[in-house]
């Protein structure tokens, strides 16, 4: 892998030699704490370059765009665009320069609608605000783009996807010179992400526009990217144009020699009994529409669902009703034959547990330590007490030491409080919160968002063991590639209903496409 | 006499009085306090505004003999304390609600020191607006005979909701209340939109002082505000912050507090200390009506330091 990395800044040029420079960066470096999460990072990107920043989880992605952007104070280092020096120290210092940025985690503001918040990253904000104006300008604008976003709906009750589509339609209004995107395909399925990133690229043609892409998706990476840059654990490995790298040369750079974990085998073929039966559910979303409507769905033991489908159609409230997060309204879910409502000791009882989407948000408690966090469901069970009433610090230390080493999380700090860590660090932490104990029934939805390439194979290697040890494994998904993999059966949500239902097997890829479009 | 002309008319009348007499306080620190937290703060030192402006009013009116200049001096006098209370919370770790406990204290606190002076002289007091002169019976010219800064706090409750939706500055406030993130996303100067909006809620807090030395009680004691500015700060919670909510909410509170007089007036005394309490019982049976486990509450800011 050296070889390559002698490449570094030798600067070639995205496919003309004069093409000149965008955005440079010398030097930068950021501790947080006694973690150095950048260390004297330099790259460039070239003016109308579709440009890929790889790297594992934790490796700094988030922390240089965030630098680069003034979101965050970088400790040392130059940023320079078109080869002028600039100081940027706030957003609004970013978007004079010409950038725009896509958050990894969001940044709409929940209590205002998807309308208002589009409003607000316009700018100059109109100091009033002409509401039908703008609507109708929006939905004009919107209707050019490959979206359908509700825009009365208040952003914190849009599913993630939909979260992730606002987000860049925001970036889309702004038309910035260099776009910058943290993972912004992260929970698209694969058509929605080709239609963005198809036009983006056009743009780059087209406009001059210059892309910056974080992603761990090979695929979009090989597809649309010029250039890449790699960084691992905060230092740049490689940056250069793309031609000649294959995934696998890629995926060295990023992780070193580290070895890569296996799907493992389907093994078990026969089915167990039902584990889980949901009758007619029912459940309404938070505006009190309905979201799941009368939904049916057996799952055995041993056996993985998976359920397809576009964010928004319902599949968030389906895990919350299961999850315990939300009541249905009808129907009931059963499991072993006898009725569930979720509740903590029902959890315990059957062994049920689960995965929702935006783990930091729905299964964290964000200022508690990593331990904390990785005892939510053990620290009142035998071996994590202390005379039954009182908790055992050292004992749930110990574990969270013991995952945090066997989940590769982190830093690997007990202590440390979770929001700080990289998002694809905190999917790792619930996973391994969630997984570790012997799982009879298993929700999932999204599990490999935000991770890299090596972290999702060891999930759905765990995935798949625990189904071969008779768990039964529900995988709402918007990656239709994963859902292939992991499912033996494949299911289609739609408008809180599921419409089309598959053995693996028999699988139809173009039917599947056009159920989750609703016809 | 008009009393007994009136008769039982006589309590539904004298409620509606009473709520658009008493509710002026109330009306004017919510409507501060729902600015404040809509900014992501909580400031629970109007308390201590409300008192200085009372006292800031009565002494300027006195020396000045102008209601309306101590009606800005207690605006003034609110304002500069809610500059401190955004001041102290601009450093981190500095909790709001410990700020503001304290400031409450520190307000009443200069209010009496600087105000003994003026417990024995009278101020000239607010104008009133005659809605009643039509009425022969002085029941109803008394309950119309309406303040000037209540009718200027019935404008500001559709004004203030007005400007939180379709104003770029109204926009700015939600967001830097809702989500920090957000804001820090969109480049918004987090610390001084909040400080921004504690002063402005400082200042409607002090205006409502105004009302309570300068009309009604309409002197200046130690005893004046019986929690007013406290209860007010309740009353947002109840509003679900909407600025329009605030103006019911302060009326029914307000109406509610004069259920026992009312009563009196007409002959019922038994259970005087009883009805007193009613606006507290009411607070507590409309939280419990209007409060769902199963949704959270709509509309609160999620930057409060309680959301937290
Ligand atoms: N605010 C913070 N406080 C403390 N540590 C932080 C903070 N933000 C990031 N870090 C640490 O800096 C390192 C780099 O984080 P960063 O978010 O840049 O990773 P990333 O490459 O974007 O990873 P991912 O693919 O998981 O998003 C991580 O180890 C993380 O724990
Ligand atoms: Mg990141």
């Amino acid at each position: 892998m050296n070889t390559l990395a002698g490449g570094q800044q030798t600067g070639q040029v995205f496919d003309s030699s004069h093409s000149p420079v965008a955005l440079e960066v010398i030097g930068l470096s950021k501790r947080f704490g006694a973690l150095p999460a950048l260390e004297g990072v330099s790259f460039r990107l070239w003016q109308g370059s579709f440009h890929a920043l790889l790297g594992g989880n934790g490796a700094g992605k988030s922390t240089l765009v965030k630098c680069v952007m003034g979101y965050q104070p970088a400790d040392h280092g130059t940023v320079l665009i078109g080869n002028r020096e600039c100081v940027i120290e706030s957003a609004r210092d970013a978007h004079r320069h010409g950038l725009g940025m896509v958050y990894q985690h969001f940044t709409l503001v929940p209590d205002m609608t998807v309308l208002e918040n589009l409003v607000l990253s316009r700018l100059p904000i109109p100091k009033m605000i002409a509401w039908k104006k703008e609507r109708q300008r929006l939905e004009t604008l919107i209707a050019e783009t490959p979206f359908r976003i509700p825009l009365h709906k208040k952003a914190g009750e849009l599913a993630a996807g939909e979260k992730q589509k606002v987000e860049l339609l925001k970036q889309l209004f702004l038309q910035p010179k260099i776009l910058i995107l943290d993972e912004p395909t992260s929970v698209l399925t694969p058509q929605e992400a080709d239609g963005i990133l198809g036009m983006l690229k056009e743009r780059t043609r087209s406009h001059g526009l210059t892309v910056l892409i974080i992603t761990h998706k090979f695929r979009e990476v090989m597809n649309y990217a010029d250039a890449v840059s790699v960084l691992r654990r905060g230092k740049l490995i490689y940056s250069g144009p793309l031609a000649g790298n294959t995934p696998a040369m890629l995926a060295e750079l990023m992780i070193g020699n580290e070895t890569i974990a296996r799907i493992g085998e389907r093994t078990r073929a026969e089915k167990g009994p039902v584990k889980l039966a949901i009758n007619h559910l029912s459940a309404d979303s938070d505006t009190g529409a309905l979201a799941v409507d009368r939904l049916s769905l057996n799952l055995h033991g041993g056996e993985i669902v998976g359920i397809a489908g576009v964010s928004g159609n319902g599949q968030r409230e389906l895990v919350q009703a299961l999850s315990g997060q939300r009541k249905p309204d009808q129907g009931g879910i059963c499991i072993d034959d006898l009725p569930y409502a979720a509740t903590r000791r029902e959890m315990a009882r059957f062994r049920c547990n689960c995965l929702p989407e935006e783990p930091l948000r729905n299964a964290c408690v964000p200022r508690m330590s990593l331990a904390g966090n990785l005892a939510l469901r053990t620290f009142d069970r035998p071996g994590f007490t202390r005379w039954r009433w009182f908790i055992d610090a050292k004992a749930q230390k110990e574990h969270a030491l013991e995952l945090i080493e066997r989940y590769r999380i982190h830093p690997s700090e007990p202590g440390r409080r979770i929001e700080t860590l990289s998002g694809g660090n905190v999917q790792r932490l619930v996973l391994a919160r969630e997984l570790s104990g012997q799982a009879d029934l298993l929700v999932v939805a999204n599990p490999c968002f935000g991770l890299d390439f090596a972290a999702a194979s060891e999930v759905r290697k765990q995935l798949m063991q625990a189904r071969n040890n008779g768990a039964a494994v529900l995988l709402v998904s918007e990656d239709l590639d994963e859902l292939l993999e992991l499912s033996d059966r494949i299911a289609v949500m739609f408008e809180g209903r599921l419409i089309y239902e598959a053995p693996i097997a028999a699988v139809d890829l173009d039917e599947i496409g056009l159920k989750m479009a609703g016809h | 006499m008009n009393d007994s002309a009136l008769g039982w008319w006589g309590v539904p009348l004298a409620i509606l009085g009473g709520a658009i007499r008493a509710s002026t306080p109330y009306l004017f620190v919510s409507l501060g306090e729902c600015l404040t937290e809509k900014s992501g703060r909580i400031n629970l030192g109007l308390e201590g505004n409300l008192v200085l402006g009372a006292m800031s009013a009565y002494a300027v009116s006195y020396l000045s003999g102008s209601p309306w200049l101590g009606v800005l001096a207690a605006g003034a006098a609110g304002m500069l304390l809610g500059m401190l209370h955004a001041w102290l919370c601009s450093y981190p770790k500095v909790n709001d609600i410990a700020v503001g406990i304290a400031l409450m204290m520190f307000g009443a606190g200069i209010a009496f020191f600087f105000g003994k002076p003026y417990i024995q002289p009278a101020a000239p007091h607010l104008p009133a607006i005659s809605f009643g002169a039509w009425s022969g019976s002085a029941q109803v010219r008394s309950a119309l005979e309406i303040n000037v800064l209540f009718v200027i706090g019935l404008g500001i409750a559709p004004l203030l909701s007005w400007f939180l939706s379709n104003t770029r500055w109204g926009l700015m406030v939600r967001t830097v209340g809702d989500s920090r993130d957000a804001a820090g996303a969109l480049g918004f100067p987090v610390n001084s939109v909040r400080a921004v909006a504690t002063m402005t809620g400082g200042f409607l807090a002090g205006v409502g002082g105004a009302f309570l030395s300068l009309y009604y009680p309409g002197s200046w004691n130690e005893g004046l505000s019986s929690g007013q500015g406290l209860i007010a700060v309740a009353l947002v919670v109840f509003a679900h912050w909407q600025p329009m909510r605030c103006l019911y909410a302060a009326l029914l509170f307000g109406g509610a507090g004069a259920l026992g007089p009312a009563l009196q007036s007409v002959g019922v005394t038994g259970g005087y200390y009883l009805f007193n309490a009613a606006p507290y019982v009411l607070t507590l049976l409309l939280m419990m009506a209007t409060c769902s486990p199963e949704r959270t509450l709509s509309g609160i800011p999620g930057e409060l330091s309680i959301t937290k």
